[in-house]
């Protein structure tokens, strides 16, 4: 899949809490294929603190309009920079990159699991999986009521159950203490969020030998593996978390 | 027309932009972008005789108009890239030119010999400055002794060009490209990263593994400006500047202070485009001026100084 460098117009930005909010970008040229877990490199300009380009997941993609959707928290420097971005500012992408989400086979029961902006890649890959004709269930844990994002967007593509950390909506605590993790019998998982949430859900899938993927979120430089600085440690060694990721089956991760 | 072409020795460049070694893979990574033949040369991976796994994650940090790494020359070795990468590369129409690296003077002889046998490669550049490698790398290139023993060594087995690759980690990086000219090195390519730190804060620890790490981009520029317009006065043999070249001006900087040719590094990952950008901007500048050939602006500080 070949690598584009491309200007886009921001079309739309709309805050679904204090700090996170979705960036609408239309592309001047027809979109290339894109798959659930691959990403952008965003380039922010204007200050030299903000040298780097700054990795996104693709939350959504429209290709009868040749429109995406990033899911951005507010978080440092750049992402503050991006929030202050107006509708007809362009934004300038290299994407897409890394690997995505394997497909599921035959009859599997699927469960989709994210944590805070942490489940950006979900919405994509829940409606890829819907196109398959999978309804994959989806677990989405949160701090608290306030910070819960995209709960209906998410229930149009599966079963969507919900915890919170201090219990203000759905069931209190993270998404590995879920009853539905027990009453149901899940094939496959595929989860995006905090690494100790990730790590917390390999442990659960890997106890049940449950095949698992996870989305890691590794400091990157370049994107396209040249400067081999965003390595994970694999059974095959350091792998780089942009071009061999940032989707990794747990069972080849050295956690 | 312009004439952009230079050369090292009995080797021809076709342009003076190359891409640093570490910056630019094996130059397939970035083929989705550009035409990597177009280049005047493609400095690849820093390269060792046995596969390395480099140093532990986290292994970069931004910093102001820069970044560190600490990579420490991950790669799988002679082997994987004699039998994997060489084949690839070798069809490449432009100079393929490998950074090597070892622990001891007889990790890069035995290296440098492999390499002497592979036809498509007509230069290596020997890396005595790598600053992430707990043993070699920086160590040889950051005292006269060692850098002078492993720059004879290699030169006695090595029949092609021979480029040395200075640290600027040295009190005075002028004694280096002179030892590495009187030990018959072909050029010098100048400067390797920086040492320096980052501290995160939110976690109160170091922001790389390795505590310390190579800087680059564009906070390393005037440090490497002033370095190459030393180099370039003291030595006869072709300097090729390196240290945070972002646009074509910066390039031509370096050419104005003595550089025959330029790399470009750490903009390729803002911009995969960039070198090959730089490229057009040095022919532009040439035409604008009037100039027919870039060695008319090679040096050009030193003619007026």
């Amino acid at each position: 899949m070949a690598k584009r460098i491309e200007d886009f117009e921001v079309i739309g930005k709309q805050y679904l809490t204090d700090d996170i909010f979705i960036l609408e970008l239309s592309a001047e040229d027809i979109l290339p294929v894109l798959l659930p877990g691959q990403f952008v490199q965003v380039r922010i300009d204007g200050s030299p603190e903000t040298f780097l380009r700054r990795p996104f997941s693709i939350h959504d993609a429209d290709f009868s309009t040749n429109r995406i959707k990033l899911l951005i928290q507010v978080a440092g420097k750049g992402t503050a920079v991006l929030s202050k971005l107006n509708n007809g500012d362009h934004l300038n992408l290299v994407y897409p990159l890394g690997n995505s989400f394997s497909n599921p086979s035959g009859n599997e029961k699927i469960l989709l699991v994210g944590g805070g902006c942490g489940v950006a890649p979900l919405l994509f890959l829940g409606k890829h999986l819907n196109s398959q004709g999978y309804v994959p269930d989806i677990l989405l844990g949160f701090r608290n009521s306030t910070s819960i994002i995209e709960y209906k967007e998410y229930g149009k593509t599966g079963r969507v159950f919900l915890t919170t950390e201090d219990g203000s909506a759905g069931e209190k605590g993270y998404v590995t203490q879920h009853p539905v993790l027990e009453a149901e019998k899940y094939d496959r998982l595929y989860c995006c969020g905090p690494d100790p949430m990730l790590k917390a859900v390999a442990r659960y899938a890997g106890s049940k030998g449950i095949q698992c993927e996870v989305t890691l979120e590794n400091l990157m430089a370049c994107g396209i593996g040249a400067c081999l600085c965003c390595v994970v440690e694999t059974v095959r060694g350091n792998l780089c978390t942009c071009i061999d990721g940032p989707v990794f089956n747990i069972n080849d991760l050295k956690w | 027309m312009v004439n952009l072409g230079f050369s090292i020795g009995s080797l021809k460049f076709k342009n003076p932009v190359l891409t640093a070694s570490g910056t630019f893979g094996y130059g397939s990574e970035f083929e989705d972008f550009f035409d990597v033949s177009r280049l005047g040369g493609i400095i690849v991976k820093g390269t060792t005789l046995e596969s390395r796994e480099g140093n532990p994650y986290p292994r970069m940090a931004e910093t102001p108009s820069g970044m560190l790494n600490s990579v420490g020359l991950q790669n799988k070795g002679i082997d994987h890239f004699e039998k994997e990468i060489y084949p690839r590369i070798a069809s490449y129409d432009t100079n393929v030119i490998v950074n090597v690296n070892g622990s001891f003077i007889e990790d890069y002889v035995a290296l440098a010999e492999r390499i002497d046998r592979l036809g498509r490669i007509t230069a290596i550049e020997l890396n005595i400055s790598c600053p992430n490698v707990k043993m070699g790398g920086m160590a040889f290139g950051t005292n006269p002794v060692t850098a002078r023993e492993v720059i004879r060594a290699v030169r006695s087995v090595y029949s092609r060009i021979l480029i040395v690759k200075l640290s600027p980690n040295v009190t005075d990086i002028v004694e280096f490209a002179r030892i590495a000219e009187e030990e018959g090195a072909d050029s010098v390519s100048l400067i390797n990263t920086l040492l320096g730190m980052a501290v995160d804060l939110k976690n109160r620890k170091p922001s790389l593994s390795t505590i310390t790490g190579g800087l680059s981009g564009p906070a390393i520029k005037p440090v490497a400006l002033r370095m190459v317009w030393q180099v370039a006065g003291a030595v006869k043999i072709p300097v090729i500047g390196i240290g945070g070249i972002m646009t074509p001006s910066d390039a031509i900087e370096f050419i104005l202070a003595g550089a025959s040719a330029i790399q470009v590094g750490t903009a390729s990952f803002i911009d995969p485009m960039a070198s090959i950008l730089i490229l057009e901007g040095i022919r532009e500048y040439l035409a604008e001026g009037n100039f027919t050939d870039i060695r008319d602006i090679t040096g050009l500080l030193h003619m007026n100084s």
